[in-house]
């Protein structure tokens, strides 16, 4: 125990003790004293960024990139309520954050004092768990409870608010060893699995004769050792597998098990594949509504294993035949020891029945486009990245809306960890300052925000930040002058009206990266794609390529809202039949 | 069945009441958190009570809540979520519980009622309280049931004014391991 530091010193003492690297903040009143801190001392790098909301997404980025925990500090009032966002969609994503916010002294807390909110108060619903500290000696041993909970079990963001008498206060600094953390409040997490539910669902796999795969992100949450053991047992099997926009990289998109993302904008294969499988062994994924479609007509003949750490989870919105809970690397082994020692086979024949369904599915190739001369198709714009980056370590991070989708579907991940995108919450903003922590992250790699021209002004002023600390990140806009998703619904379901959804007055992209001393492409023609891209991946600086786009394309293929895995969309010239539109008009 | 945004297969199950006792931390904002888990996700609390169990620094609440078999196992697992909860337990499995609720009832008695109003509660063994203003307020302990037929009965004979602190509840099968 080390006597008499002032609580800011003890905050960098915990970051430092917890190994965190990175921090990145923005000043303000209520957060001087550990700045000062800060400013005394080397081991922990901080990045300056622009809006507070840039800090939590490029811890974000940071955390999803590395695996290790992404660290924020903000000022209070102001700089709390502007990470409100990033911390719900941490908590959907289940990204380990641990958020440091400034506080008023505690003799001001409730008396609407400057810069001051209920800091807690707020974010409490969208947080792992939060605290307001209030006695110095207690600062170090809080520092260390928020870095389990945030990494333990399925992950999420803590955030640790500090009055500003607290960071001036002297007191007692514990060593992480010191603190014992009551076992209850890592909520315990269960790691091994219920012998006899492993039992049950390898003897349902093993007898399956139209099984999937479907597979999420808390596989890639587990640990890399997941996602290989994952693609053992699916290669074991020779089932199919499908990945949701979260689960991507798990099963490389070259492995010839994969069938590619499933869901509202997932691939023709995987969603039919799903619709009339007999197994669903689930593993880390959650039924998200973007996922299932329409409840009742949900995988309708299956029986349904359900692998996640989070026993809420379970049974949410779909019932379950054979729920384990667990962590999938340790669920994996389990399995792979029952099927060993069952001396368990796969279906062969049913098998390749199966497989026989499958490949006419695949015929009706539902990615295809059609480029043609002149104007870019998004989709080609996407393909050509994928064609000319696939080589290099590349970690791509995306905006929300039409791009992120076709980035899901043009671009192909090998591994895990490196496609980083808002999937739960679906911020807008997201992808540029998550870049820029993923770059931090991985300085040597390349890095490559997909972004739409609506997305990418979200968190714009962040170019400051990255041209700052000169991270080479790259912004691919696909350009089409509108907040594309938005005009695609209004297309399909109001009529064609397109209310306030063209983006007028948009910047020159190529001046805005020149004016923040960046380097600005342009492609406005097909056949200036290719050296767009060659010139921005082979650029050191911070670059803004302007892919123009075709304006009015729409993502295909797509399953409505209100309709099933079965009844999607191929292209324009289908529609969706009047009830289920109806019923899904009101959905989102 | 669910809270999903899409129309889910016909409801088969049926919906019951039931107790559900949590454990805490006695730390601020646990109820806050407690209560933000039934009012964020749509869940109804139809009666709550929280109090400090011992010196151990855990406070005890307990809710009275209704749904489906799914809805509650739902909230019980997204209660265990929350950090400062020790244990979550449904005390309505299989009448296992005891539980009781306490009510005070203000009476508007004249000579004209007073002498059937009396009998009512002598019948219901409501304990009449003695206070400084010499109104008449009994206070009644009991099941929810009890006190709901009580005053269903004394209110045809007097206007009265109701206090209810909703039932809090324990189990009849064995001590809870963390209170041993």
């Amino acid at each position: 125990m080390t006597d008499n530091i002032t609580g800011a010193e003890i905050v960098l003492k915990s970051l430092t003790e917890q190994g965190v690297e990175v921090v990145f903040g923005y000043p303000g009143g209520a957060v001087l004293p550990i700045y000062d801190s800060l400013f005394k001392q080397n081991s922990i790098r901080h990045i300056l960024v622009r809006q507070e909301a840039g800090a939590i997404h490029a811890a974000e980025g940071y955390a999803r990139s590395s695996g290790k925990i992404g660290v924020v500090l903000v000022t209070s009032g102001p700089g709390a309520t502007n990470v409100v966002t990033g911390l719900t969609d941490s908590m959907m994503d289940s990204i380990p954050i641990v958020c440091i916010t400034g506080q008023v002294p505690q003799h001001l807390i409730g008396s609407d004092a400057f810069q001051e909110c209920d800091t807690t108060g707020i974010t409490r619903p969208c947080t792992k768990h939060n605290y307001l500290v209030k006695d110095v000696n207690k600062l170090s041993s809080v520092f260390h409870e928020a870095f389990s909970i945030a990494a333990n079990g399925r992950p999420g963001p803590v955030l640790i608010d500090i009055p500003k008498d607290i960071q001036f206060a002297k007191g007692n600094y514990q060593s992480s060893k010191e603190v014992k953390i009551d076992s209850h409040r890592l909520f315990e997490p269960k790691i091994r699995a219920n012998d006899q539910n492993i039992e049950e669902a390898t003897k349902l796999i093993a007898n399956a004769k139209k099984p999937i795969f479907y597979i999420g992100g808390g596989c890639i949450n587990s640990g890399p050792k997941a996602s290989q053991l994952v693609t053992k047992f699916v290669e074991e099997t020779k089932a199919p597998a499908t990945m949701t926009l979260m689960g991507l990289g798990v099963i490389g998109a070259k492995n010839k098990y994969s069938l590619g993302m499933l869901g509202m904008h997932g691939m023709y294969e995987a969603n039919m594949a799903m619709h009339e499988c007999d197994v669903m062994i689930n593993i880390g994924a959650r039924f998200d509504d973007r996922v299932t479609g329409r409840l009742d007509a949900f995988a309708p003949n299956s029986k349904k294993i359900h692998i996640d750490i989070d026993p809420s989870n379970i049974n949410k919105t779909i019932k379950i035949d054979v729920p384990i809970i667990g962590d999938i690397e340790s669920v994996m082994n389990q399995i792979f020891s029952s099927w060993e020692n069952n001396n368990y086979k796969s279906q062969k024949e049913d098998l390749i029945k199966w497989w026989n369904k499958i490949e006419e599915w695949k015929k009706i190739d539902c990615l295809n486009y059609d480029q043609g001369e002149g104007s870019i198709k998004p989709q080609h714009a996407i393909k050509r990245l994928y064609e000319l980056t696939k080589d290099k370590k590349t970690f791509i991070t995306t905006e929300v809306g039409q791009h992120q989708m076709w980035a899901a579907q043009y671009y192909k991940f090998e591994e895990p960890n490196r496609w980083l995108t808002s999937g739960g919450l679906g911020t807008m903003g997201y992808g540029f300052p998550a870049a820029i922590g993923a770059q931090i992250a991985n300085p040597d790699s390349l890095v490559v925000d997909i972004a739409g021209d609506a997305s990418i002004l979200m968190n714009i002023q962040e170019m400051s930040t990255a041209v700052q600390h000169r991270l080479p990140v790259k912004i691919f806009i696909l350009n089409n002058e509108y907040m594309g998703m938005v005009r695609q619904w209004q297309e399909l379901l109001h009529g064609g009206r397109y209310s306030e959804s063209y983006t007028d007055s948009l910047p020159d992209f190529v001046k805005l990266a020149e004016s923040f001393k960046a380097k600005g492409l342009r492609a406005k023609n097909v056949n200036e794609l290719d050296d767009v891209i060659l010139q921005m991946i082979s650029s050191k600086e911070t670059v803004i390529a302007d892919i123009w786009v075709d304006k009015e394309e729409n993502c295909f293929p797509m399953i409505q809202s209100g309709s099933a895995h079965n009844e999607m969309l191929l292209n324009k010239y289908q529609k969706q039949d009047e009830t289920s539109a109806e019923k899904g008009k009101v959905l989102v | 069945m669910n809270k999903s945004v899409y129309d889910s297969p016909k409801q088969v199950e049926d919906i019951n009441r039931h107790i559900l006792t949590i454990l805490v931390d006695n730390e601020p904002g646990v109820l806050a958190r407690v209560v933000g888990m039934f009012s964020g996700r749509g869940y109804n609390i139809d009666s709550l009570n929280v109090a400090e169990v011992n010196n151990q620094h855990l406070s005890r609440i307990t809710i009275v809540t209704h749904g489906t078999k799914e809805v509650i196992y739902q909230i019980q697992s997204q209660l265990m979520r929350i950090v400062p909860v020790h244990s979550v337990s449904n005390l309505d499995k299989e009448d296992s519980s005891v539980e009781a609720e306490v009510a005070l009832v203000n009476m508007f008695i004249n000579e004209k009622n007073k002498k059937e109003a009396f009998q009512i509660c002598d019948l219901y063994r409501a304990r009449k309280i003695e206070n400084e203003n010499n109104t008449v307020i009994f206070e009644i302990a009991g099941t929810s049931q009890r006190i709901d037929t009580f005053i269903k009965d004394i209110s045809k004979i007097t206007e009265i004014e109701v206090v209810r602190s909703g039932p809090v509840a324990i189990s009849s099968i064995q001590k809870n391991e963390e209170e041993k």
